[in-house]
């Protein structure tokens, strides 16, 4: 899950690390009213959780009020990669001399949570990494010491020669290591980080993900949450126990098991169809279940045939045929249907399908390649 | 031989009275696994299935000498399941459980990386040496005993690809599934290891999907230190950038940890991809046929 830039600086806030004084803007008349209360120059910034504002044109600075409102004209409501501007953020404008990045995640292989710094800030961190990865200084933190003073002192020390700022940036990268563990973040960044005018560390902006595994225990965080069309359907999708994820083909793929859905939509793209979605019916999937994906599948109007792919383990195959029929009762289908179902029950599924009339291949590869030329014709 | 899990497993399940614990109990002792004991805290006394429930983990390997834990807990409570299963003496902790916090994991697979213990999972099917021991949820009919060790990041594919293998006539040593999540336990690196030191493995087939770099990694590995012939699948070239394909672990982030990428690190140290499930027994054949005459 991933929040806007105001509320993870609202986090940075309440661990007391420093960030512009700014203000969320819903509409040009309190953009108008904040610019107008601020000294200039602010900077009118769009809030969309989506990267390459910047570039978009979703950032602009502002002079003077006149200059706030027309920035203010201009973002709300463009769109940013598909999403529509719906909030801008008015932060004081800020001189600074030099700027930095300081991040948090997970690493895979260290089985840890990892600091990663860079004097390289400003600019979009997997741009670094992939031109000079050697500006990035990476350090593993033991889960049973957490961010200690040494470790926070080393870490400062590739960034500052002075010490004022390692000491500040100190206290700061501790706190930073407590708001990933508190809010069971998957990603905590300041980018850029600056040293302004005066010699304050601050953060210019702030970017946090989190861990949907964790959200169970965060109902804070959870309550940040805002999910686009696409995103809706997914999480309405959860909730009945599948995963789905939306794409742009016509052939619907119904699986079980994430790793048998990644590897039919491949085979589908592999014969030459276009995989529709993901679609995940999960273990031991109940009959429901196979209705509410049926529902799911045919409220996407691009699907032009449904493909079928089953490996029984402990779906056992007889339900998912069962859930079929009864789907197939109460909608109406009016797309071809291809089934395959193997393992767990395959047989006494094999027969209930059979007994519908529905067409039954016994492989992946005959299901994907029957699939498509079911598409081919009704097209 | 054959790695991990064999006819001395003494296997404890925490969450045997559980709707799944109960289930998959029943399945892996029909199999013929050796279940000494189950736990479920405030149920000691009662039986599952025949076999002892205990409170603690600490008193079931005390009083049976239990040797591996599978865990059925739900995810909320896996983390700390897995860390009482080192802490009672375990030597191989295997957790189902989807959906375990990341920083959980974190925790969890450092405690028992100080304690010596080897983890598989979370999120994970479990592990089956076909003919001796099942230690999880896989379905036991579609395996065969044989040479071929297999491990994997999914469930349901390692099912479509064993009974490729088996449909074949290719039996297999050990297969492991190693999970979907982020953080999990034991990986390529050291299983990759662990099928090269058994005799009784001639060939490896490695299922990996899309997101992180083990794959890049395992490649690597497997050019420095593995000699028996490797194939390998990758799931997910047609995933979208940026979104999370089921698995907690499956998702192409900033551009990184695509098929694509991880195909051509496979290619480029001589291990062969399938493109297709069908060609991983092709595949497997040809090396293997090709080893022998060495």
């Amino acid at each position: 899950m991933k929040i806007h830039e105001y509320q993870a600086k609202e986090i940075f806030s309440r661990y007391a690390i420093p960030v512009t004084k700014e203000k969320v803007c819903y509409t040009v008349e309190e953009v108008v009213e904040t610019a107008s209360s601020f000294e200039m120059p602010v900077v009118v910034k769009a809030q969309v959780l989506v990267g390459g504002r910047g570039k978009a044109g979703g950032v602009k600075l502002a002079r003077s009020v006149e200059e706030a409102r027309t920035a203010g004209e201009q973002i709300l409501g463009m769109d940013i990669k598909g999403l529509t501007v719906e909030k801008v953020l008015v932060a004081q404008g800020i001189k600074f001399n030099s700027e930095y990045y300081v991040g948090l995640t997970i690493d895979r292989n260290s089985k840890s949570v990892i600091f990663m710094a860079s004097s390289e800030g400003g600019v979009e961190i997997e741009e670094v990494a992939k031109d000079n990865p050697n500006a990035i200084h990476k350090f593993v933190i033991d889960p049973d010491l957490g961010m200690t003073a040494f470790l926070a002192r080393k870490i400062a020390f590739k960034l500052f020669n002075d010490f004022a700022l390692v000491k500040q940036a100190v206290g700061m990268f501790q706190k930073l290591y407590q708001i990933f563990i508190d809010t069971d973040a998957s990603l905590v960044e300041i980018n850029p980080l600056v040293v302004t005018d005066d010699g304050q560390l601050l953060a210019l902006d702030g970017k946090m993900n989190f861990d949907d595994n964790a959200l169970f225990r965060q109902p804070a965080i959870e309550a940040l949450n805002e999910p686009d069309e696409d995103e809706k359907k997914e999480l309405e999708a959860k909730e009945k126990g599948l995963s789905y994820i939306r794409l742009d083909g016509t052939i619907g793929c119904m699986v079980n098991g994430a790793g048998l859905a990644m590897a039919t939509m491949d085979l589908v793209k592999y014969f030459g169809g276009q995989p529709a979605n993901f679609l995940d019916i999960g273990g031991s999937s109940s009959p429901q279940k196979v209705i509410d994906a049926m529902n799911l599948l045919l409220s996407d109007k691009n699907v032009k045939v449904v493909m079928i792919n089953i490996f029984g383990g402990i779906t056992r195959c007889d339900d998912v045929a069962r859930g079929l029929v009864t789907a197939l009762q109460q909608l109406n289908v009016d797309i071809p249907i291809v089934v395959r179902l193997s393992g767990t029950n395959a047989r006494q599924g094999l027969e209930i399908i059979k007994e519908a009339n529905l067409p039954v291949v016994n492989t992946m590869s005959e299901a994907a390649q029957e699939a498509i030329r079911l598409c081919a014709a009704c097209q | 031989m054959s790695i991990l899990v064999n006819n001395k497993t003494r296997l404890v399940v925490q969450g045997i009275t559980g709707r799944d614990g109960s289930f998959h109990t029943s399945k892996m002792k029909a199999y013929g696994t050796n279940i000494v004991a189950g736990v479920s805290p405030g149920k000691g006394g009662q039986q599952v299935d025949g076999i002892p429930v205990f409170n603690t983990v600490e008193d079931a390997v005390k009083a049976t000498n239990a040797n591996t834990s599978i865990i059925f807990v739900p995810a909320p409570l896996a983390g700390d399941a897995i860390m009482e299963a080192a802490e009672a003496g375990v030597e191989l902790v295997i957790c189902i459980s989807e959906g375990v916090p990341t920083l959980d994991m974190v925790k969890a697979t450092a405690y028992l990386k100080k304690k010596g213990v080897k983890l598989i999972g979370a999120n994970c099917p479990g592990l089956i040496t076909p003919g001796e021991a099942l230690v999880g949820i896989l379905p036991g009919n579609i395996f065969l005993k044989g040479n071929v060790g297999l491990m994997s990041r999914s469930g349901t594919l390692t099912y479509e690809m064993v009974n490729q293998l088996t449909t074949n006539g290719i039996g297999q040593s050990t297969c492991v599934g190693i999970g979907g999540d982020p953080v999990a336990g034991l990986y390529y690196q050291e299983l990759l290891q662990m099928f090269e030191d058994d005799p009784e493995t001639e060939a490896i087939v490695l299922i990996g999907e899309i997101g992180g770099d083990a794959e890049e990694r395992a490649a690597q590995y497997i050019k420095e230190h593995i000699t028996k012939p490797v194939v390998a699948f990758i799931a997910g070239q047609t995933a979208p950038p940026g979104k999370r394909m089921g698995h907690a672990g499956a998702i192409i982030s900033s551009g990184s940890g695509t098929a694509a990428e991880k195909i051509a690190a496979f290619e480029a140290v001589g291990v062969p991809v399938a493109r297709r499930p069908v060609e991983i027994p092709v595949l497997v054949k040809e090396l293997m046929e090709k080893r022998a005459k060495a």
